[in-house]
């Protein structure tokens, strides 16, 4: 008996074995034997997408290669970024500003490039912020965050920004509802007290710049995630909602109880009629827009104290709901403009609605009853049909232009392609693991280009060596241009990608910028030449306006700074070459670096605490004499005599006049 | 040989030598290209009769940078007379052209081409100076000396210089000029066999 025991316990451990790596091998399987050719980019050459992804946690961006998964850049968005100063430097800190204050850090989940005729034009590419509701704007000409616009009276801005055909409006919806205006009430008066709202940020056409339109007041649900109509169905935004239950603790449970939910159906075109017709109500609220002056580089921060409410119970025929199953996720629009896909992620069975079915049922009054005075559109009479038993999860979709459509299912952890029209499932494939969002490049668009499709995952696991309990998060790219999806590539991805924008590379290679124009810099504090270089000192001030070029900081020896000043250097890069960054560090500076682009200027505070002389230097290595790139600031006792003295390889001197002249040509060229 | 007869007639062969000259205010004369792995596309001087230019405006500032490591002074085109008497003389050689074209006599012919050789040879051999004068006088305190080396970027030809593969050629203005001597000469001998 104990013998026989013994015996098993081994051959119980290898079957084991041999099924876990059997396991482990299915998932390698179905790599098929080129797909490493399909996703290789030979060295200097280039991909053929940039692909954009949400850094979730991180509240930045990243910016990838398609079909390489090469990593490019990491945006900063809504984070500090010492890295470059972003948030830290004078210029930049502004950014974040917010109602709340200075608020550094936030949760980045959808992207979404600017529009042209519903085709992406490569001109902005939008992000929200959802702990503290914002929404930012990167110029992707210079790739950088140009401006963060507020959303007032909404928390946790998640269901945002999604984009109008033609740019002309950010559409967004409060995820958690909250008493507006806030008020001190206990939370159990939910139903009576809370609301939810959905906003409309419109975008000047020339320079992208936001502005809060109107808002529209609903009720409180928990508004996830929307898409506006495109081609026919231009004109209509559609937001998914959960939570119709109005649950206000364990929502897990408790905004799961009702077999559907609502979608909210928008006629923003009317609701422009309401606003012109001034049947609006402003409302005093506090919201911040900071936006970045082209010129300097500086953010201005400007509170804002009052918006325009519309109520849809004041204006019919401007909202309207249909039932939509289960806790839906996404709610995603064909190219044609005509099916709408309703991912009800706690449902068996996913809901295609119809525009044309909608706008028909709307037509008829086919209602079953209404929500706080708002219709709800009988839901058979707007479903074009239900594509049975696709997996489970659904969260997102997306479309390749040919007819299909390309679905997440998280917790069957899969992609499923699918015919829109007749909705018969075609193919899926496993993603590892637990897909939320998949993005096609322009799959949200009515130009989908259907070549290539990322899964981006929620769970990473085994797929890359281990690097502790955090780990990157996965993304599997597969090839969509046959009958069969084909994994091609598996790489990670930094944070937490939601949601991902990719787009054609020659949209935005030709407009990517190399350097600033020096002769565009009007920051009040560029040094626009060494000769200009000098220390002045304002109180307890001291001003350094200091320029760098390879390999030598102006002045970099300075004398007469005091224990208690507050330095400012004012770096202005005067190199006119691409890819010539200079940084800038001082030893006791108690923020972070500077990152200058050339033709840039950017300030470093520094408040020295001790007397002594203190090394600075260049960070960013930029010659082969960057090492000797580097100066001494002498700091005094608070009192002392010495006099405010700066130079550059000569005697310090106390006037401009004296400063070297070195490059002094070539820079007054540069300056013309 | 080339057909005397098919050829136009001296004036209008001078007309055209006129006018390859005044090209020279359009295109550049010479061209000097330096190759190094880190500049993809290379970096491109290009010298005019009256300036000096490149491929982007910030050429010679970025060359100035590059070669202030080993002690090249920086190139300043304010500083450099011949950018502002060439231009002058180019004028001058261009009325005398026309002033020759309407006098249509070979002795004029004869003496503005020669004229322009001679000036041609003068150029070069002052161009040549410049490029010695960049390529010898080093700053003696520059960062990097590299012992025996000097930087003259060849006149016609390529070399490699450190780091760099320097190519220079004729530009454009530099292929008019010759155009010029060559319609000039012709205006001289078919005045002459036209007797």
């Amino acid at each position: 008996m104990t013998l026989h025991n013994n015996a098993l316990l081994p051959i119980l451990v290898f079957s084991l074995l041999i099924m876990v790596s059997c396991n482990n091998r299915d998932s390698n399987q179905i790599i098929h034997g080129d797909a490493a050719q399909q996703a290789y980019v030979p060295p200097g050459e280039y991909d053929e997408f940039y692909a954009f992804l949400s850094g979730g946690y991180s509240g930045q961006i990243t910016v990838y290669g398609l079909p390489s998964g090469r990593l490019f850049k990491e945006i900063p968005v809504f984070s500090q970024y010492p890295e470059n100063g972003y948030g830290y430097s004078e210029e930049t800190k502004n950014i974040f500003n917010t109602s709340y204050g200075f608020v550094p850090w936030d949760d980045s989940h959808h992207i979404e490039l600017s529009q042209q005729n519903g085709e992406f034009d490569g001109r902005w590419l939008f992000v929200n912020g959802n702990n503290t509701p914002r929404i930012a704007r990167i110029d992707l000409t210079t790739f950088e965050t140009v401006e963060i616009l507020e959303i007032p009276d909404v928390a946790g801005l998640h269901c945002s920004p999604f984009i109008t055909e033609n740019s002309e409006y950010l559409v967004s919806g409060t995820r958690f509802s909250v008493p507006i205006p806030q008020k001190d009430v206990p939370i159990d008066t939910y139903k009576e007290n809370f609301k939810g709202l959905i906003n409309y940020v419109s975008l000047d056409q020339e320079h992208g710049h936001m502005e809060l339109a109107f808002q529209i007041e609903m009720p409180g649900f928990n508004y996830d995630l929307a898409r506006n109509g495109k081609a026919v169905s231009h004109g209509w935004s559609f937001l998914t909602t959960y939570n119709s239950e109005q649950a206000h603790t364990l929502l897990e449970v408790n905004a799961s109880q009702m077999d559907k939910d609502l979608m909210a159906i928008v006629n923003w075109k009317k609701a422009e009629e309401y606003l012109a017709e001034g049947r609006f109500t402003e409302r005093e609220t506090s919201y911040f827009h900071n936006l970045m002056d082209e010129g300097s580089g500086i953010v201005n921060s400007e509170e804002r104290t009052s918006t325009k409410i519309l109520d849809p119970k004041e204006c019919p025929d401007m909202v309207y709901f249909i039932p939509v199953p289960k806790s839906p996720h996404g709610c995603d629009i064909d190219p044609s403009g005509e099916y709408i896909v309703g991912n009800g992620k706690l449902s068996a069975d996913m809901s295609v609605y119809s525009f044309s079915q909608i706008m028909q049922a709307i037509e008829e009054e086919n209602f079953d009853g209404e929500f706080d005075g708002i219709p709800i559109i009988n839901y058979e009479a707007g479903l074009h049909g239900i594509v049975q038993k696709p997996g489970l999860g659904p969260l997102h979709t997306e479309f390749d232009g040919r007819g299909n459509a390309y679905t997440t299912f998280f917790i069957s952890s899969e992609v499923v392609k699918w015919d829109v029209e007749s909705k018969e499932i075609l193919d899926r494939q496993p993603t590892f693991y637990s897909p939320g969002h998949l993005v096609i490049p322009g799959g949200e668009t009515r130009k989908p280009n259907g070549k290539y499709l990322v899964a981006m995952n929620k769970i990473t696991k085994d797929r890359f060596l281990p690097t502790g309990p955090e780990m990157m998060h996965s993304a599997q790219l597969f090839d969509i241009s046959g009958e069969k999806m084909k994994l091609i590539l598996d790489f990670p991805t930094k944070a937490e990608p939601h949601y991902a924008q990719a787009i054609e590379a020659e949209k935005l290679m030709p407009n990517s910028r190399k350097f600033y124009p020096i002769e565009e810099n009007t920051h009040p504090y560029a040094t626009l030449g060494e000769g200009n270089s000098r220390v002045e000192r304002d109180g307890n001030e001291v001003h350094v306006y200091m320029t760098a070029m390879r390999s030598h900081l102006a002045p970099d020896n300075i004398e007469g700074i005091k224990v208690g000043d507050k330095v400012f250097f004012h770096l202005t890069n005067l190199e006119q070459d691409w890819d010539v960054p200079h940084g800038f560090a001082m030893q006791g500076a108690t923020n972070a670096e500077l990152l200058v682009m050339p033709g840039q200027t950017r300030t470093l505070l520094w408040e020295p605490k001790k007397v002594g002389v203190f090394a600075f230097y260049c960070t960013d290595f930029c010659s082969a004499l960057h090492q000797e790139m580097s100066g001494y600031a002498r700091v005094s006792a608070q009192g002392s005599d010495v006099p405010l003295k700066w130079g550059l390889n000569e005697e310090l001197s106390d006037n401009r006049e004296a400063a070297n002249s070195f490059y002094e040509e070539a820079k007054a060229n540069a300056a013309k | 040989m080339v057909d005397m007869k098919k050829l136009p007639s001296p004036k209008i062969l001078m007309l055209l030598a006129v006018l390859c000259l005044a090209a020279l205010f359009f295109f550049p004369l010479w061209q000097i290209r330096l190759d190094a792995a880190q500049f993809p596309g290379g970096l491109q001087l290009h010298i005019w009769i009256n300036k000096v230019s490149g491929t982007d405006k910030n050429i010679i500032q970025n060359i100035n940078i590059l070669n202030h490591y080993i002690g090249m002074q920086a190139i300043h085109p304010d500083s450099i007379p011949e950018l502002k008497y060439f231009p002058m003389i180019n004028y001058f050689m261009v009325g005398l052209g026309l002033v020759f074209a309407w006098l249509n006599k070979s002795v004029g012919f004869l003496t503005w081409t020669v004229l322009l050789i001679l000036l041609g040879i003068l150029g070069i051999y002052d161009f040549y100076l410049w490029l010695y004068d960049y390529g010898h006088n080093l700053d003696p305190k520059a960062p990097i000396k590299v012992e025996g080396m000097t930087y003259m970027p060849p006149l016609l030809g390529k070399k490699d210089l450190l780091n760099f593969k320097v190519q220079s050629y004729p530009h454009w203005g530099g292929l008019f000029l010759g155009l010029a001597t060559v319609f000039g000469g012709l205006s001289f001998i078919k005045s002459k066999s036209g007797k």
